[in-house]
């Protein structure tokens, strides 16, 4: 069984090729102050830590949501890191959506519903510009798979408010140092101590950063967790398909090795 | 293809007034081929299959996909996390374009390695460079409709490459735009065509097929069968070979559709187009950079426009660049070793149009520009000429017997 042992260890190597591109793929950034992170849900079985992304949750909520929109995740979607129905609907209600025009015309107000978008916190993009000096904050739905470095980009840009250099001007920004370009126009938004968590988890800078990718993570692909698990048994399966052929394939082919065809 | 061996009750009475079993059965079941194939000849029926998981995944997608400029991006959005597994479907569409482009280039570079386009298979070569470019067409076009950042930038490189042609340049890239710039127009034909082309790749497959089983697969040897001794019927012998190949290709694919879903694809992709906003460098897909580096090799525009489209056009010619009249390189010493620095050129090709326009860059890419014509102009006609080939086997049969083929070499 020559070949097999053969096989197995081409399979090895494909994918290890492809583990360690797509680990080192997260540390490939147009910055060198990107520093390669870990987290949870880093490689072939690494998961969305559902307790963290919840933190993360109420990270946004909190802070984030102030400038940041969250436009292609609706308030069902949060049954993916955990909440119940119940919590849904009350998470929900504490907002405010446009109501259909009712029945005299008139446009009202409704509490949104968990089929509704993440309200966003700008009327549209020329108020969001208007408030933030010509910049308009990026929507946060996609931006974690949207930049490269991924994740580790984040951690090291919500870090990345040291002291600025000498010369720096700050009249158009402030100083990041993994920022491309290390002018930004976000203010440092975490210092630590910015939320009290709900489950009593102590609100580090660190501790708020990492929730707050679990989080974001979460929204970019949600299908994460269950693309990683299907994905496992569709491997496992193939493997075993691949192999149950191979041996037919030597089988039907050893009277034409043979000579005998 | 008669209807002789095909039966009698329904079949055969369908088969009587339309020779449609009898025809799949000549081409998927008794066709005679060389028994001497290795693996390298499993990527044609691999090609196939990819385009049509990219057909049926592509339809599925087209269902709910809108074609608009203010929908789109968000339409693929709903596609990833409202449609039922779209998530998977889009992955899978998504990269099944970068494995079937992996697959078509290996089975090309098969073909230039054992000669497979001499005659009498010119008009099958010629026919699979056809399918080439339509799926280079097909794959462009497809990447514009997400309209995310690199959709948007990439469609106005593209189709601002028309503006180089001599005086009706910028007439033509109006009308490819159908405006007067990239917007809602482009987006919707982008997508109306998108959805035509894998059909006539469609077509033109089945000639492709018709021309191969007129003269048969060319074969590691590169000699002609000398009689029944040398050839096999498809089923069951290359039907499960083919099969093996497959579930081994799907294993790594679905690898990547699971596990790296995104590592072929751009992250600023999933930033929505904003005409506004150029990124810091505008990339293609992986599978067009060796020649997006020939274009950028020619400082001049309409030179490198010419030198892209060259860089295709040129492999149709190539059975008659090629003066050798051994096709396998296993026999032809000198080419054997050109061979194998062409595809190292066309790797550094690659790794150039994937990086800046820059420094030594701009250097390296040129050499690898002058020499990827100067493989096909110079190299092939001389070597042809001057080299001594090895002696060739007296028949497929017999080399088998000898010693099983290896593959590769």
């Amino acid at each position: 069984m020559f070949i097999i042992n053969k096989i197995i260890q081409i399979f090895f190597l494909l994918t290890t090729i492809v583990f360690f591109n797509l680990t080192n793929v997260n540390a490939k950034s147009n910055d060198s102050n990107v520093d390669k992170m870990h987290f949870s849900f880093d490689g072939i079985f690494g998961l969305i830590d559902k307790a963290s992304a919840r933190r993360g949750l109420q990270v946004y909520t909190e802070i984030c949501s102030g400038c940041h929109s969250l436009k292609h995740v609706s308030y069902r979607n949060l049954s993916g890191i955990g909440f119940s129905s119940d919590q849904i609907i009350s998470f929900a209600s504490q907002y405010e959506v446009l109501a259909d025009p009712d029945s005299e015309g008139e446009v009202t107000m409704r509490s949104a519903l968990p089929s509704d978008r993440f309200i966003s916190p700008y009327k549209n993009s020329n108020q969001a510009k208007y408030m933030n000096n010509g910049a308009i904050p990026p929507d946060l739905s996609l931006v974690v798979k949207a930049r490269a470095g991924a994740a580790s980009y984040f951690y090291s840009l919500l870090n990345g408010y040291k002291e600025e250099p000498e010369n720096f001007d700050s009249s158009n920004g402030y100083y990041n140092e993994a920022y491309p370009g290390h002018i930004i126009a976000m203010p440092q938004p975490l210092y630590g101590e910015d939320v009290e968590y709900l489950d009593g988890t102590e609100a580090t800078l660190e501790q708020e950063i990492m929730d707050l990718i679990s989080f974001l993570t979460w929204t970019g692909q949600p299908e994460l967790n269950e693309r990683k698990s299907m994905g496992f048994r569709v491997f496992l399966f193939l493997i075993f398909m691949t192999t149950i052929l191979f041996i037919s394939y030597k089988k039907i082919w050893k009277r034409v090795k043979a000579g005998l065809i | 293809m008669s209807n002789k061996n095909i039966g009698s009750g329904v079949i055969g009475w369908i088969d009587y007034r339309l020779p449609i079993f009898s025809t799949l059965k000549h081409t998927l079941v008794d066709y005679p081929t060389p028994k001497n194939l290795n693996y390298w000849w499993n990527f044609g029926s691999l090609a196939g299959i990819f385009l049509l998981i990219q057909i049926i995944t592509g339809i599925v997608l087209a269902m709910h996909y809108t074609p608009t400029v203010e929908g789109a991006f968000a339409s693929i959005e709903h596609i990833m996390r409202d449609v039922n597994y779209g998530w998977l479907i889009r992955y899978i569409h998504m990269n099944g374009s970068s494995f079937f482009f992996i697959v078509v280039y290996i089975h090309i570079f098969r073909g230039l390695y054992y000669g497979s386009y001499k005659s009498p298979r010119e008009v099958l070569w010629w026919l699979g460079l056809v399918i080439l470019l339509l799926m280079m067409a097909t794959a462009f076009m497809g990447y514009v409709l997400p309209w995310g950042q690199m959709s948007f930038w990439g469609a106005t490189v593209i189709t601002n490459l028309f503006s180089a042609v001599p005086v009706v340049g910028t007439a033509v890239v109006e009308w490819l735009w159908g405006g007067f710039a990239v917007d809602n127009a482009l987006l919707n034909r982008f997508f109306a065509l998108h959805y035509l082309f894998p059909f006539l790749i469609v077509g033109v497959v089945v000639l492709h097929i018709i021309a191969l089983h007129t003269h048969g697969s060319n074969n590691p040897l590169g000699i002609d069968k000398k009689g029944p001794q040398d050839s096999i019927p498809f089923h069951p012998y290359y039907t499960i070979k083919d099969l093996f190949g497959l579930s081994f290709v799907l294993t790594i694919f679905a690898f990547v559709v699971f596990f790296a879903p995104d590592y072929l694809g751009h992250p600023d992709n999933y930033i929505p187009a904003d005409p506004l906003k150029t990124p810091a460098h505008i990339v293609p897909e992986w599978y067009f950079l060796p020649f997006y580096a020939i274009l950028r090799a020619v400082p001049d525009k309409l030179g490198g426009v010419i030198a892209m489209i060259s860089a295709i056009l040129i492999l149709f010619v190539l059975p008659w660049l090629d003066t050798s009249k051994v096709r396998s390189a296993t026999f032809r010493p000198i080419y054997q070793k050109l061979f194998w620095l062409f595809v190292v050129d066309v790797i550094v090709l690659t790794w150039i149009g994937g990086s800046p326009a820059e420094g030594k860059f701009i250097l390296i890419g040129r050499i690898a520009t002058i020499y990827y014509f100067a493989h096909f102009l110079i190299l092939m006609p001389l070597v042809g000429v001057i080299e001594t080939t090895k002696p060739l086997p007296n028949s497929i049969s017999e080399s088998v017997l000898k010693k099983p083929i290896k593959g590769g070499k």
